[in-house]
């Protein structure tokens, strides 16, 4: 199971990315979370203020052991920017996954089905 | 007063020489209640339409530029409307004496003589002329900057509309309307085909190549981000052309009545056979498809507003809908990224505009005839006037362009563009939930600290 958050301009490359390596399957969210970059300040008449929380992208995606390696580096190249709030990849165990179509578990519920 | 070029050349041909912008030889004439009435209307109508415009390219950008695409139309209303009045009117209406062919002078800078008496447009006041022809100018320069947005910086922006209104705009108004040499010539120009649209749409082309294309485009769809925006913009635009091209009569007459009535009929045709081309190609008639015809059908009627009949301004308005169809679809595949379609929506279609109003000019009508009634080299002259504006604010476009890179760079940095121009640029959202925003009191404005830091502070 990977997770992985990102910046929200970086989306296309990284879809673009995921496919490219076969990453057939997949989740994402927006969300907004806090990484330590630099803000912005905004300004609306006299009111200033400062976003701590910023609009990220949140991916999850079910990988088999064999996948993980070329996914995380597929997301890494593709969401990098090298600017502080490019985002994190979290590789998390996962106990059981079932497709619900199939009751298929584990690898064989996350493996794409042929075409 | 010098020899203008072309004028033998035509005159011979024995053409009825009819200055686009009618009547500016009614100076005796007393203020006419009717026709400053219409006027002042006419002139709120028109100034309209930049915001409307700022909808219109607001909704085809994408989120987190939307902001700044709209301050590029407002932008423009507050910095080419101080200059205008400033100079640029004067460039463009006053008696340029030696070049009067070409350039007007400085003899109402300052609006030097423009006063509340019937002045160069007509039975009404001068000071309301000016205005009028204010908010042309204005839009114009608004005009190009759908060809540079989601990149272009705004202040490098405000410096070079601000130049263009006058080393480019004023010259080429005061050609057409202030008494230079196409106006002489006998160039049909209603509204400002030539003077607005043509002009613009080549000065959005140059600009979209002097500043480059955006870092996406050509990598990935950039998708426009609320096309109900859109579709109000070209409401507000529609709505505010009928000042445009009604004021455009300068006066309360049949003349205004007519302009009024095309520019109704106009973008109907347009918008119907835009509807089938893109049924015919994707087989989805498209709510942008529409919006964008709206705005080509207006364009193409702008310099025949009072020219043609109402039936031939269907059939032109019909007509103009194919050229910039086919190359709006053609031009999202070239590495030329004017964004929102200025040359396509604009420059051609004031192109076929100006060139159909030499088809479809009707004396019975407007007082000048064209090809259809016999007169083909009309479509000559139009022709000759389309050029000159093309050559002319495609040279003149890009030395200011480039007279402004030589000085600060005309683009963001990487960075700004990925992240959007609105926080980037201009420190607001247009669309955001106000979730985390921490207030600031005091110190530095401009840009926080690492947040981190800042963040654990304001926790305390």
């Amino acid at each position: 199971m990977i997770v992985a958050i990102v910046r929200p301009d970086r989306v296309n490359a990284v879809l673009t990315a995921l496919f490219d390596t076969d990453v057939r399957g997949l989740s994402m969210s927006r969300i907004q979370g806090h990484g330590g970059e630099l803000e912005f300040v905004r300004t609306y008449r006299g009111t200033s203020a400062k976003m701590v929380l910023q609009e990220k992208v949140r991916f999850e995606i079910g990988v088999s052991d064999e996948f993980v390696d070329r996914t995380v580096e597929a997301i890494r190249n593709a969401a990098h920017t090298g600017e502080v709030g490019d985002g994190k990849i979290f590789v998390l165990p996962v106990e059981t996954v079932y497709r619900i179509r199939t009751g298929e578990a584990d690898e064989a519920a996350v493996t794409p089905v042929p075409d | 007063m010098d020899k203008r070029l072309f004028e033998g050349a035509f005159v011979g041909l024995g053409l009825v020489a009819f200055g686009s912008v009618a009547a500016q030889g009614a100076q005796a004439s007393p203020v006419d209640g009717g026709d400053t009435a219409w006027m002042l209307v006419a002139t709120a109508f028109v100034l309209l339409m930049t915001p409307g415009l700022a909808f219109f390219y607001g909704g085809l950008v994408r989120a987190k530029n939307t902001l700044n695409t709209i301050m590029m139309s407002l932008g423009a209303i507050a910095v080419v409307g101080v200059v205008w009045t400033i100079v640029g009117y004067s460039l463009a209406f006053a008696d340029g004496g030696a070049l009067q062919a070409w350039v007007g002078g400085l003899g109402h800078a300052l609006l030097a003589g423009v006063g509340l008496g019937p002045g160069k447009g007509g039975a009404f006041p001068d000071i309301l002329f000016m205005a009028f022809q204010g908010t042309f100018a204005i839009i114009t320069a608004a005009l190009i900057s759908g060809a540079v947005v989601e990149r272009m910086r705004f202040g490098p922006y405000l410096a070079f509309i601000a130049l263009w209104s006058l080393v480019v705009y004023a010259p080429i108004a005061h050609w057409v309307w202030g008494g230079g040499w196409l106006g002489d010539l006998g160039a049909l120009d209603f509204a400002g085909g030539t003077v607005v649209h043509i002009n613009a749409g080549m000065a959005a082309l140059v600009a979209a190549w002097v500043v480059g294309t955006r870092h996406d485009y050509g990598r990935q769809a950039i998708l426009p981000h609320n096309v109900p925006f859109v579709v109000l913009g070209a409401a507000l635009l529609w709505f505010g052309w009928f000042g445009f091209n009604g004021g455009s009569a300068l006066a309360a007459d049949a003349s205004a009545a007519l302009a009024f009535a095309n520019t109704m009929l106009a973008p109907m045709a347009t918008t119907l056979v835009w509807m089938a081309l893109d049924r015919a190609k994707t087989r989805r008639v498209t709510a942008v498809g529409a919006a964008t015809a709206i705005v080509v059908g207006l364009v193409a009627i702008t310099p025949a507003a009072g020219f043609v009949s109402p039936i031939g301004a269907l059939a032109l308005g019909a007509l103009a809908a194919v050229p910039s169809y086919l190359f709006i679809q053609w031009r999202t595949r070239t590495a030329l990224d004017d964004s929102l379609d200025v040359v396509g929506a604009h420059g051609l279609g004031g192109l076929s505009g100006a060139l159909l109003t030499g088809v479809f000019a009707s004396a019975a009508w407007g007082g000048t005839s064209g090809l259809i009634e016999g007169n083909a080299a009309q479509l000559g002259i139009q022709a000759v006037a389309s050029l000159a504006a093309i050559a002319y604010s495609g040279l003149a476009s890009f030395v200011v362009l480039k007279a402004i890179a030589l000085v600060v760079p005309l683009r963001t940095d990487a960075h700004v563009e990925g992240h959007g121009l609105d926080v980037g640029l201009h420190g607001e959202d247009a669309y955001n939930t106000g979730e985390g925003a921490v207030l600031l009191t005091g110190g530095d404005l401009t840009r926080s600290p690492q947040a981190s830091e800042s963040f654990a502070a304001e926790e305390g």
